[in-house]
């Protein structure tokens, strides 16, 4: 990845400290990510990946240090401007968070109807053509997310997330509990949405699988501290956790090919 | 349209198109912020079968998938009535993403039933109506049920009388609804003294006060608003508790580890209710009298020994009982209410919500259903 400026620096993490109690989870972290790559977070169960994404949404706020997402501090932005935020990125949590009384055209208008003010029509088609984006089959749309299944409702989630023409994808576990071959159609869909929109994407994930297919660089995070780097510069590691992590028997028959 | 239209309306959206002669270019931003008046200005394009048309969008400074699902959309219905379209260009970045839509072009049928308002209003009676009469079977079943797996467990008492989850339940539903069932026992014994007190005035009776009083709130008002509390408070904790244990698939959990959800989760909650409300009901009786006593005592100067001889005339053992043989009966309609409603919970966050208002709903009706019912047979029996 050649080097870029600060303009294309889409969130800049600078000496994040979280912790719970006693423990600290991340100790001084800073982190770049640039516009329009596909950045991959892995690190153990428990090394704050996903708190590391909740503090950057604001879901979270950190004990010490600035985030910044398209220019902006997203600790201090409240109210219209952290809204003006939130519309130009799409979040895609763990299990879905589709909302359960509403149908899968609905949970997707949810954004549309809150943001625009598109015509009942025109929100009908973008639902549709949304659905028909992630690989859905045209009658989901009707569908409550209890009757979809686990790979349905992701790709229902990502429609949502992706209603109102997001910048900035954040996926938490994309593939998590997808069976393989879901999976792999799930990465080719991101990295397929990713290049034809433009989407810069931070991706926390624990599927070698998935790093290789769609990721740019990798941030590794090991010990309350991150690594980033592509992921041949991160199999040249010392840390003991990466080295097993990518040269471990998963990480060399998933990065063999 | 005229040039000057469109370059007008351009300057306020950010998006426009233009009509020449076997051209339509497109420019601006065609995005989900331009995409209302655009879907607007595209819906009202005609232009005449039979002629050739190629769509440029090469000037385009940026399209994203809502404008390019417009674009689609113009492109295809252009087509459908009879145009030829002789390209479709766009600058090279958006190629992939007007492709990607281009390929997945199955639209399904919303399906549109009309219905008239009579039918529908005629359609939502039946529907009610059968519902009230499943309902109604489906509790006594409930109750059927329940009654088989305690005269279970009454028989062959197992490790298993959950001893510490009913006193947990005692603690929750009747420790901890003392204060404000006191409170209100107290204050609607203040308002019972206070109204008698204002109308017996007019015979001179004021005396009788107390037996208004005595009567009134040991015989019939006591177990009435403690029950009516309790069905707010426990009788809606059990079902959002359970219901949330439904939608977390922990019921489910319980059942595949051959946990018996009736004696878990129903009995100790049932029996729990049933011991804590008769002595609520209790506690609500003496502290009614009270608030009534301390009315008494200051707006009729009536002293508190002469308040205790007139009260001892008025009520008998009796008087109290018959409030009190009420209580373990709401209890136990509270409490079945309570977790057949629990256990019919859909997996959905809106669900918990209805069946918890269906339940409160339902136990505060019946509850008073029966304690009409509990009226109409002591007169009969002449207590």
């Amino acid at each position: 990845m050649k080097m870029m400026g600060s303009e294309d620096v889409v969130i800049r993490v600078r000496g994040l400290v979280n912790g719970f109690g006693t423990k600290i989870l991340h100790d001084h972290l800073d982190l770049d990510v640039y516009r329009g790559e596909v950045l991959g977070v892995v690190g153990g169960s428990g090394s704050g990946k996903s708190v590391l994404l909740r503090t950057i949404i604001g879901l979270n706020s950190p004990r010490e240090g600035a985030i910044e997402v398209f220019g902006q501090r997203t600790g201090y932005a409240e109210g219209t401007r952290m809204r003006a935020i939130e519309v130009r990125w799409g979040v895609l949590f763990q299990e879905g968070a589709l909302f359960s009384s509403q149908t899968v055209a609905e949970n997707i208008q949810v954004p549309l109807r809150e943001y625009t003010s598109m015509p009942q029509t025109l929100m009908d088609e973008i639902a549709d053509m949304k659905i028909a984006m992630v690989g859905l089959p045209p009658d989901s749309a009707a569908k409550h997310p209890s009757e979809l299944s686990g790979g349905m409702k992701k790709r229902a989630a990502l429609a949502r997330a992706l209603a109102l023409d997001p910048e900035l994808l954040f996926l938490d576990e994309p593939t998590s509990g997808l069976d393989p071959i879901s999976a792999n159609q799930f990465d080719e869909l991101i990295r397929d949405l990713q290049e034809s929109l433009g989407l810069t994407v931070f991706m926390v994930t624990h599927d070698i699988d998935s790093l290789r297919a769609t990721t740019d660089r990798v941030a590794v995070l090991v010990g309350g501290a991150i690594k980033t780097g592509t992921i041949a510069e991160l199999q040249k590691d010392p840390t003991p956790w990466i080295h097993d992590y990518f040269c471990g028997p998963r990480g060399r028959a998933a990065l063999a090919h | 349209m005229d040039a000057s239209d469109s370059s007008r309306w351009a300057e306020e959206s950010g998006a426009f198109f233009t009509l020449e002669p076997g051209v339509m270019k497109l420019g601006g931003r065609w995005t989900i912020e331009t995409s209302v008046p655009l879907d607007q200005k595209l819906r009202a394009l005609h232009i005449g079968s039979g002629s050739r048309i190629e769509i440029d969008g090469s000037a385009l400074e940026r399209l994203d998938s809502t404008g390019a699902w417009l674009l689609v959309r113009t492109t295809r219905s252009l087509g459908a009535s009879g145009c030829q379209i002789a390209g479709l260009k766009v600058p090279a970045r958006y190629d992939r993403l007007v492709n990607t839509l281009n390929r997945k072009q199955e639209t399904p049928k919303r399906p549109n039933i009309p219905t008239s308002a009579i039918a529908e209003r005629l359609f939502r009676i039946g529907k009610s109506t059968t519902h009230a009469l499943m309902q109604g079977g489906r509790i006594l079943s409930y109750l059927g049920r329940i009654t088989v797996e305690s005269v279970e467990m009454a028989l062959a008492p197992r490790k298993n009388l959950r001893l510490a989850a009913i006193i947990h339940q005692v603690e929750e539903c009747g420790v901890s609804a003392l204060p404000i069932v006191g409170l209100l026992a107290f204050l609607v014994g203040v308002v019972l003294a206070y109204q008698g007190a204002d109308q017996l005035k007019r015979f001179g009776a004021e005396v009788f006060t107390i037996n208004l009083l005595g009567v009134g709130m040991l015989r019939e008002l006591g177990g009435l608003i403690t029950a009516i509390i309790v069905a707010g408070r426990s009788g809606s904790a059990f079902t959002a508790h359970l219901g949330t244990m439904r939608v977390n698939e922990e019921i489910d959990a319980m059942q595949t580890m051959g946990l018996n959800t009736a004696d878990t989760l129903v009995l100790p909650r049932i029996i729990g209710l049933v011991i804590s409300l008769p002595i609520l009901t209790f506690f609500a009786d003496v502290l009614g009298v009270i608030g009534g006593a301390a009315l008494c005592y200051f707006q009729l100067s009536i002293t508190i020994p002469a308040f205790l001889r007139q009260l001892m005339e008025a009520i008998s053992v009796n008087t109290l009982m018959v409030g009190l043989i009420k209580a373990p009966v709401f209890a136990l309609v509270i409490s079945l209410v309570g977790c057949y409603e629990g256990f019919q919970v859909e997996r959905n966050a809106a669900s918990v919500g209805l069946l918890t208002t269906r339940s409160v709903v339902e136990s505060v009706f019946l509850v008073i259903l029966l304690d009409a019912a509990f009226s109409v047979v002591f007169t009969v029996l002449g207590i």
